[in-house]
């Protein structure tokens, strides 16, 4: 461990910090419809798609629309992915995915998930990842934060309206995740990201044999990749791949890409409810658990594997399956931050890591995706968390619990334990049963508790639509394919319909005003209740399973036992 | 009245009942309606399965055997815990019944007519049938008086052994089943079919058989039956990562992991807080119709208080003398105390001996002296006597009597006294203006300060009087109200807590005429007297039976205690799972994994004996806390982010600290033996 590394955290940190207080405002002005610089453009679209921007709607039609728009999506992408031999722009000809496989990864861009059972260099063309998953990119990731707007608007007014999902969506496609994303694209091209669409180099090698370089439009969806949370990399080595994070200085930046719409959200609803302390509370308890996994898995790492040190081959640290150009603080912090957020990018591969270093991404996941989350996931989901703080703590202050004026009755903590349960299912299950048949074992490349974090972390990853993968798992397979591909699905759709249910609840009830005898939801104190409730209600009921993953993988290590 | 005794938390008697009780509850179908405790017995029940399926095939046994017995411990323990708490609700309810003694109702045959009735049982009695009770009879049920005034022992009721009058129309028309009739005659509308009456009602509310689950306990269970299932599902799915690696578990280790996990404190002592809530305002000889009604006085952010009685003495005392036109002050004061020997109401009393304490004067009632009574229409009293005529009342009625306008001296005086908040009484003799006596409203000695602590809990206090504003604004600053609603109509009253509650806020008020009826029933919490009409019974949803408008205080602070003690054990348990873990994981893995038991960081004996430690103390938590849950956790006028601090503090980090005490001390016993 080196104060260097340390800093380099600090550094991540206040860059991204800093740049959420900003980024916060101006998501609130384009959620409140006060940007428009784009104006006639945006005007030109709703008049195009008939839709009248005026019209506000009840949670129901909010959610019926994202949905149509999402399974519309799904089944051009899998019409796309099965198709791609005779679509345009496939210079390599590569053929049409199988029924299942394009099942999965549809599922897998249409949830925002971007877990790649294929190989992308190998199964998918140019054309498919540029109109295929790029779109979708932006797509799913509109959404998202679309469903967060919504439900910061819950506790904005009093009518039961959560806004216009067509015009979310249309606002925070030009007026964020756009030009976001051209912004983004256009600086990873000056550190030396490739875009084109020449399909691959054939390279003759001093030796004389021919090399194919794969390249393609990478800075582009390298861009929206981190910027919207989505992780799917243009390369299967993902930002490891020195086309995709040529640099350390790329590493940072997209470091920072990934975790900034997820921490300046808090903000944008501290804005929207019009008191600022209570965004930056939310925004606090975010950083603060990431903070902690950030050190611990960076601590860790650079602590490294007992066996290395004794053989004398831990310089600094386990450097296993880490890039020399970034370091051990860097890539820790990368992937600490990409499952932290629902990225499923990775710049150095979890399955290479200590036990420990490997367990904070899993943790980070089954939490809930809150730290801060996939974009609008992360915040809809920190918001159910608090309001199962208010309900379980806010009794304590002698009045039935309310966050920000609205009272938690039984219909919101039946819809947000609904969503509880199906994300503790799927990976609970998926995982346990996985394990048991023959077909999962088969997927395993290692055996004892590594092989079963392996399959933990893929069911974790697929459920929480997080999409980085622990490596070493085999997922092409009838089992995982339709099995993840449920996941993805149901840890994406049944935990947000419900979520927009408690949004349209909460949004119908009277907003109470605040007392000296109000449970306070600002402060370290309620901070604090909050990690306390996540860890607990998101993260406990993992433990008897992580146990018998990374943490007796660890105390093996420690007895010098490995798999 | 006995509501008013304490009743030993270990009462013997109530102990032996609830015992029986317990177990009766075991039965699955009504413990279904809790389902933490339901899944508890299911597992219980399983585990002793295989305990014995064990004896039979002559394997070791023990271990599972134990296990079940304090399995089904922890759900006689719950079951016990809403026994005790119902036990003490009915001792209460059994000294309601003695009041209620099957008596005849005379019926009425021909309702103008008192003189033909048909003797008919209190049971058989319908709403809207007409009876005759005289003096002597119980009255057979609730009713609406129609005709006549009598006095009514309601000790049954109230406790209070002094007759009340009762009578037709006004707001002292309403007369409750099982009272008895003192003097004279009544004649009674039924208002209540037989079974539902006021004090039937009250017997089952505090027996807890009526008892419905109030919106936030409906929704913590929601919480613990959800959590129950998350746990349910990662205890099962844990037999597949077990069987990956090798592991497997039997049912008694799965089940104690399962129960321990679950939110059995909280769920075992939901209802008991619940009941005891109940009983406190039992207690404290207030019936609430709902359990909502409790739940809602801890929400309760305006607080509508009647100034007369609540805030201020319910008579106002003479204060000084106010003489004009040169008379002296000494013989203002004789003409004043002259006036006042006829005047037996507390403001005539207060006047006389304003005139002794001051300037000792003693008058004696003359024997030729004729008592001018006070009415509605002059609005004086006095005295004539030896050709003397003593006259005191309102100044407008008295300067109309005179025929005068009174001059500035004495306008000056009136106005200053008004201002001051007191009511100026004009005093004349014969025809001469002598002055004015200052009647003053004594504010509460303390109610300031109560004021205060209520304002930090955020509860805003608002006075409703009948006074002018001036009157009102300067007893309002006296006794620190937060705002005042003066020259109080029904209308008025009922505007303003719409007000209010449009700005988001719930309003507690009391009241006992009919016309505070609307008002009442507005109102979030509305307490009625228990003295007032039967329409302000129905409206309000909670009664006071000793009618002290005080209690509105008290009641918000029941409310808020039932409230905290809910979430101070939900907090508890949960928080109880940490500590729990550390005790079970290692236990039921070392065997695949001996590395592991580096987390025995509590360095239990045995994986058998970590197991049985946390179930013992999963069981018996609940047995120490059902004392905390029937007392209720003490609620503290220091504001939410004081208390809250304090709370998470005692329950939060105490629930996360306590158990690792807990389970090692059992460990250690269980060692010894």
């Amino acid at each position: 461990m080196t104060i260097q590394g340390f800093a380099y955290i600090a550094l991540v940190f206040l860059l991204v910090l800093g740049a959420a207080f900003p980024l916060g405002r101006y998501l609130a002005a384009i959620f409140e419809g006060r940007v428009r610089f784009l104006r006639p453009l945006e005007t030109g679209i709703y008049r195009l798609a008939g839709v009248d921007e005026r019209r506000a709607m009840g949670w129901q039609s909010y959610a019926v629309a994202l949905l149509l728009l999402s399974v519309i999506h799904f089944a051009l992408l899998y019409a796309i992915l099965r198709l791609q031999f005779y679509l345009p722009m496939n210079p390599q000809h590569i053929a049409g995915m199988s029924p299942r496989l394009a099942f999965n990864t549809a599922a897998s861009f249409a949830t925002n998930t971007n877990w790649q059972a294929y190989a992308p260099e190998a199964q998918i063309s140019d054309g498919a990842q540029a109109y295929g998953l790029a779109v979708h990119m932006f797509i799913s990731a509109a959404a998202g934060i679309a469903a967060a707007a919504a439900m910061m608007r819950a506790f904005t007014g009093n009518a039961a309206r959560l806004g216009n999902f067509y015009v979310d969506l249309t606002r925070i496609t030009l007026y964020l995740l756009l030009p976001g994303a051209l912004i983004a694209a256009v600086v990873l091209v000056l550190a030396g990201v490739p875009q084109s669409f020449s399909g691959f180099i054939t390279a003759h090698t001093l030796q004389g044999g021919t090399q194919t370089i794969a390249i393609g439009p990478v800075a582009m969806q390298e861009a929206i990749k981190e910027l919207g949370t989505n992780g799917g990399g243009f390369f299967n080595a993902n930002s490891a791949h020195p086309f995709e994070n040529p640099n350390g200085w790329t590493n940072l930046f997209e470091n920072w890409l990934l975790l900034v719409i997820g921490f300046a959200l808090p903000i944008a609803f501290g804005h929207m409810v019009k008191d600022k302390a209570q965004g930056r509370a939310l925004m606090a308890a975010m950083a603060i658990i990431l903070a902690l996994g950030c050190i611990g898995a960076y601590a860790a790492e650079a602590h490294g594997n007992p066996l290395q040190i004794a053989a004398g081959v831990a310089p600094g640290g386990n450097w296993e399956g880490k890039e020399m150009r970034f370091g051990i603080a860097p890539s820790t912090t990368f992937n600490v931050s990409a499952t932290g957020t629902s990225t499923g990018a990775v710049d150095s591969f979890t399955d290479s890591y200590t036990p420990l270093g490997g367990a904070v991404p899993l943790f980070l996941m089954q939490l809930g995706e809150v730290t801060p989350g996939g974009v609008g996931s992360g915040f809809y989901t920190i918001i159910v968390f608090a309001l199962f703080s208010v309900f379980i703590a806010g009794l304590m202050v002698g009045r039935t619990p309310e966050y920000l004026g609205k009272k938690v009755q039984a219909k919101e903590i039946k819809l947000a334990m609904l969503g509880v349960l199906i994300l503790t299912l799927f990976i609970l299950a998926g995982a346990g049963f996985s394990l048991v048949t023959k077909s999962g074992l088969a997927s395993l490349a290692n055996a004892g508790p590594h092989g079963l974090t392996e399959m933990l972390y893929g069911w974790t990853s697929a459920t929480e639509n997080n999409g980085s993968a622990f490596a070493g798992l085999s997922a092409d397979t009838p089992l995982l394919d339709y099995g993840l591909g449920a996941a993805m699905l149901f840890g994406r759709f049944a935990f947000m319909i419900p979520v927009l249910a408690i949004a349209g609840s909460l949004a119908a009830k009277p907003r109470l005003a605040a007392s000296a005898g109000t449970f306070p939801t600002t402060g370290p104190l309620f901070i604090g209740l909050l990690i306390g409730v996540i860890i607990i209600l998101g993260g406990l009921q993992f433990l008897p399973a992580d146990t018998l993953g990374p943490l007796a993988e660890h105390v093996l290590l420690q007895a010098g036992k490995i798999f | 009245m006995s509501n008013a005794e304490t009743i030993s938390l270990f009462d013997a008697g109530i102990m032996r009942r609830a015992g029986l009780d317990a177990l009766a509850k075991l039965n699955p179908v009504t413990l279904m309606r809790n389902p933490v405790i339901f899944v508890t017995e299911i597992v219980s029940a399983l585990v002793t399965a295989t305990g014995i399926e064990a004896l039979v095939t002559h394997r070791p046994a023990e271990f599972p055997l134990v296990i079940a017995a304090w399995l089904w411990l922890t759900v006689i323990f719950a079951t016990f815990a809403e026994a005790v708490a119902e036990g003490r609700g009915r001792a209460r309810a059994e000294t309601l019944r003695r009041a209620r003694s099957d008596t005849m109702a005379k019926l009425l045959t021909n309702p103008p007519n008192r003189a033909l009735y048909k003797p008919t049982a209190a049971p058989d009695l319908r709403q809207g049938d007409i009876v005759l009770v005289e003096m002597g009879d119980i009255i057979p049920s609730d009713g609406e008086i129609i005709e006549g005034v009598a006095s009514v022992n309601e000790s049954a009721v109230t406790g209070e052994s002094a007759p009340v009058v009762r009578e037709a129309g006004g707001d002292r028309s309403a007369v409750t089943g099982g009272t008895q009739l003192v003097s004279d005659w009544l004649v009674i509308r039924i208002t209540a079919d037989a079974g539902n009456t006021f004090l039937d009602r009250m017997i089952s509310l505090v027996e807890g058989a009526e008892r419905r689950k109030t919106p936030n306990e409906i929704a913590l269970n929601i919480l613990l039956a959800g959590l129950t299932l998350v746990f349910l599902i990662a205890v099962v799915t844990l037999v597949g990562f077990g069987a990956y690696s090798g592991t497997s578990f039997s049912i008694p280790v799965l089940a104690a992991l399962l129960v321990c996990l679950i939110p059995t404190t909280i769920g075992g002592l939901l209802s008991a807080i619940g009941i005891a809530g109940m009983d406190r305002l039992v207690r404290f000889n207030v019936v609430a119709t709902s359990g909502r009604a409790v739940e809602a006085a801890g929400d309760v952010d305006a607080l509508l208080l009647d100034k007369t009685g609540t805030i201020t003495f319910g008579n106002r005392m003479a204060s000084a003398f106010y003489p004009v036109n040169g008379v002296q002050e000494r013989d203002l004061a004789q003409a004043c105390a002259m006036a006042s020997l006829g005047d037996e109401t507390p403001e005539g009393r207060s006047i006389l001996a304003l005139a002794r304490d001051k300037y000792s004067l003693t008058p004696e009632r003359p024997a030729d002296a004729t008592i001018i009574p006070f009415s509605a229409n002059t609005r004086m009293s006095g005295i004539d006597s030896a050709g003397q005529a003593y006259r005191k009342g309102a100044v407008d009625s008295v300067l109309k009597a005179l025929n005068t306008q009174g001059d500035d001296a004495f306008a000056q005086a009136a106005a200053r006294i008004g201002r001051a908040g007191s009511t100026p009484l004009a005093v004349a003799l014969n025809d001469k203006l002598l002055g004015l006596i200052e009647l003053k409203d004594i504010v509460k000695p303390g109610i300031k300060e109560r004021f205060a602590a209520l304002r930090a809990m955020g509860i805003r206090t608002v006075m409703v009087t009948g006074d002018n504003r001036v009157t009102a604004a300067a007893i309002a600053a006296e006794a620190g109200v937060d705002d005042y609603i003066a020259e109080a109509t029904p209308q008025n009253k009922l505007d303003y807590i719409r007000k209010v509650q449009e700005e988001g806020r719930l309003v507690a008020m009391c009241g006992d005429g009919t016309n505070d009826a609307p008002a009442l029933a507005q109102a979030d919490v509305g307490v009625a007297m228990q003295t007032g009409t039967q329409a302000a019974r129905e409206a309000g949803n909670m009664v006071d039976l000793d009618s002290d408008p005080t209690k509105l205080i008290e009641i918000v602070e029941i409310g808020k205690q039932l409230l905290i003690t809910r979430g101070a054990l939900t907090t508890f348990s949960i928080a109880n799972d940490i500590s729990k873990y550390f005790a079970i994981l290692p236990a039921i893995f070392v065997s695949t994994y001996p590395q592991l038991g580096v987390f025995n960081i509590m360095h239990l004996r045995s994986p058998e004996s970590a197991i049985l430690s946390a179930v013992i103390f999963n069981a018996l938590i609940i047995v120490v806390l059902v004392p905390l849950a029937l007392k209720g956790v003490k609620f503290r006028a220091i504001g939410a982010a004081a208390l809250l601090k304090r709370n998470l503090l005692i329950y939060g980090l105490g629930g996360l600290i306590a158990p690792f005490a807990g389970i090692k001390l059992i460990d250690m016993l269980l060692g010894l033996i």
